[in-house]
């Protein structure tokens, strides 16, 4: 028997690590310029951001969410628990670890709504759109968390606004899928009337078809956050500050109890984000949404 | 006699097809091939197939036929959101197939608006919002908008109504909302396509009543799409059958029915309540007597005696209908020396010539005169008797 047919032979080679380093490095050296100045406008971004939350008290945060969980969800019980909740992230000594990540979170979160909630439109308007980018959303999510890390870092370096790059690609793809269908699920009838009764394209989109598919977009928003949460540890790999460099450095120490807090703490936003989030649209209506998403009672 | 009226919308020649292979599908078409077979051999649907229709201003026309036949995208191609694949559609002298993107929004702002089946209502917006949606779109400033609208939801009769969200309204309801929003356009015509379809049988005589009514009072013209013969007769002043993508025969609600242009019109037509086609008019008689108020009671008896009755009708000078003068009476007048006026039974049941016979069938029904059929002047047109309603619809 051949040697070959058992070891993989060593004559079939492929080199692909040089040629791709090479091509980084060519990038790096003649896109520096694009690059700086997308490092230096997430930064500014990102220390906005961080400067806002700053600026706010510890007990004004905890009110906040009082009040608006109140608002929201109309039980007083989950008001007081959430508003007890983030005391005790702060009682752990985390709060500023806190305030970090929730400011990549965010800076990551209004970054992909930005990008994602045009391009949901552009794929429910046209066909080619749906073409490119329905593929691309979909290999996107057979993706490892890990993956976005790579271009980020080799690209940008290590640091938040690496971090922030990597998470709003991770969490771009809810908002766009979501947006998109909401707006594909509009009753077909109601945009015809819409058009009908002489509104222009983009009548139709802002008067229509966008408050029509808000429930559905909302929830895409929701999804986006909390994806954008996922994120807050693994990019502490590539040295995001926040909660998640305190999990990472605990799991290395094995300091669990430093490890195990800081983890809490990222679920107790998550969380309260999520019952926020979820809570904060009430279509006009009230019990009948479910019967208006289905563009009222169908023919009988 | 008033002139013709003028012609408001035009439909020449018009044909659409669904599908890629469309040239295919003319040249099959040319030789005469149908409906099933072409979409078999090509996989081209021939939705209309050369409708050719005129819509009088103020008239209201019926397009009816079974599912399928090509009614919505006949409506549908009126104002353009199907582009037909040929032909023309003239509106007002305009073609509309011809007007730039802007000239076509402003066309469907101000010109036609529709009514659809399943209403299309907004459910982020009350009634109000949705009222008002076609003056939104045109820039009209919120109270001028919001003042108009509330006047349509009076017409409709939602008064109060106009801060509700449409899914907490009835369907019959919600219908009103979409005529409502309709009518605020002010447009020319409206376009209904099955707007009564998603409606009960009850809440949908209700609402062809009222659809009647507020045509009267805005005198708009009409294109009505049902699938109902019944709806059809109705509400149509011309009706249009249409089969397969063909429009087969046009013509009034009589016409058809005494003239059905083949067996599809027929089985259509037979499907039909007859009482609901025929009104008093087609069916009265011309009365053998008639009293002038003014003629005295030797005189009416000479009338009465001649033409062998044994009771008479009364009218003035200018034909209008008084009552009636029984033999009986007259005989009294003279021998008590009455007036004629002083004797005629005035509580005689009138109809108008337009009535249908099935809303006159309770009147005839317990009159001891024939029904006097009168027009909206009051004069006398003639009468209509019991046997006569019946044998109309047997
Ligand atoms: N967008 C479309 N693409 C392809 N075929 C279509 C399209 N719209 C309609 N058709 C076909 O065209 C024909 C006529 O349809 P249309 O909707 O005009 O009929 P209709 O008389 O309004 O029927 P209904 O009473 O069911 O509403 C049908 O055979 C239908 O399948
Ligand atoms: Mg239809």
């Amino acid at each position: 028997m051949p040697d070959w047919l058992y070891n993989f032979p060593e004559t079939i080679k492929l080199n692909i690590r040089e040629p791709i380093d090479e091509f980084i490095s060519y990038i790096n050296v003649n896109w520096e310029g694009f690059f700086d100045a997308v490092t230096k406008g997430l930064r500014g971004m990102l220390k906005g951001v961080n400067w806002f939350i700053g600026i706010i008290p510890w007990w004004v945060l905890v009110l906040a969410v009082f009040i608006l969980t109140w608002i929201t969800t109309k039980k007083p019980l989950r008001a007081v628990l959430y508003s007890l909740l983030l005391i005790f992230i702060g009682s752990m000594g985390l709060w500023s670890y806190m305030e970090q990540t929730l400011a990549i979170v965010i800076t990551s979160v209004i970054l992909s709504l930005v990008i994602g909630f045009p391009l949901g439109i552009l794929v429910a308007s046209g066909k080619k759109a749906d073409a490119i980018i329905r593929p691309v959303l979909d290999t996107m999510q057979t993706m490892p968390s890990f993956v976005y890390l790579i271009p980020a870092v080799m690209l940008l370096g290590l640091g938040n606004v690496p971090a922030v790059i990597a998470t709003t690609i991770y969490a771009i793809p809810p908002i766009i899928r979501l947006t998109s269908h909401g707006i594909k699920q509009v009753d077909a009838e109601v945009v015809e009337a819409a058009h009908a009764f002489g509104s222009t394209r983009w009548q139709t989109l802002i008067k229509v078809q966008i408050p029509q598919a808000m429930p559905t977009i909302m929830t895409g928003v929701n999804q986006t956050i909390m994806m954008a949460l996922a994120m807050v540890v693994t990019c502490s790999m590539i040295g995001a500050t926040g909660l998640g460099s305190e999990v990472i450095i605990g799991i290395n120490r094995l300091e669990i109890g430093r490890g195990f807090a800081a983890g809490i703490s990222v679920v107790i936003m998550a969380v309260i984000l999520d019952r926020l989030t979820q809570g904060i649209y009430k279509p006009k209506g009230g019990d009948l949404v479910a019967e208006q998403s289905r563009g009222f009672i169908k023919g009988k | 006699m008033p002139s013709k009226a003028e012609v408001l919308l035009k439909v020449n020649n018009l044909y659409k097809l669904y599908g890629v292979n469309r040239q295919a599908a003319r040249d099959l078409m040319k030789k005469g091939a149908d409906k099933s077979e072409i979409l078999k051999q090509t996989g081209v649907t021939v939705a209309v197939n050369n409708v050719s229709f005129e819509v009088e201003r103020g008239k209201i026309f019926v397009l009816i036929g079974l599912s399928g036949s090509g009614k919505s995208t006949v409506i549908r191609c009126i104002n353009m959101l199907q582009q037909p694949s040929s032909g023309s559609v003239i509106f007002e002298n305009q073609d509309i197939g011809k007007l730039s993107r802007k000239e076509l929004l402003e066309f469907r702002r101000t010109k036609a608006s529709m009514v659809f089946q399943n209403f299309g209502l907004m459910s982020h917006r009350d009634v109000l919002g949705n009222v008002a949606y076609g003056l939104e779109i045109r820039g009209v400033k919120r109270e001028e908008r919001e003042y108009k609208a509330m006047e349509m939801i009076k017409m409709v009769g939602l008064e109060g109504w106009e801060h509700q969200n449409p899914s907490s309204l009835s369907g019959g309801m919600r219908q009103r909302v979409g005529i409502a929003r309709a009518l605020t356009n002010d447009p020319e015509m409206l376009l209904m396509d099955e707007p009564f379809s998603a409606l009960d049988p009850l809440v949908r005589r209700d609402m062809q009543f009222e659809l009647l009514s507020i045509q009267r009072k805005m005198n708009k013209t009409i294109l009505f799409i049902t699938h109902d013969i019944d709806e059809a007769f109705m509400l149509g002043d011309m009706i249009g059958i249409m089969r397969d993508g063909k429009l087969i025969q046009v013509g009034t609600a009589e016409e058809m029915t005494s003239n059905p242009a083949d067996d599809y019109v027929r089985d259509f037509i037979v499907s039909a309540d007859k009482s609901r086609v025929f009104c008093a008019k087609h069916v009265m008689i011309t009365p053998s007597s008639l009293i002038r108020l003014s003629d005295g009671s030797g005189k009416a008896l000479s009338i009465m005696k001649r033409n062998g009755v044994s009771s008479s009708y009364v009218i003035d000078d200018k034909m209008t209908f008084i009552g009636v003068l029984t033999l009986e009476d007259a005989m009294k007048a003279r021998s008590e020396n009455l007036s004629v006026e002083s004797l005629v039974i005035r509580d005689v049941e009138t109809v108008k010539e337009d009535d249908l016979i099935a809303d006159i069938m309770p009147q005839a029904a317990r009159t001891r005169f024939p029904l006097a059929v009168v027009d909206e002047e009051g004069r006398l047109k003639g009468i209509v008797s019991k046997a006569a309603v019946l044998s109309s619809i047997s």
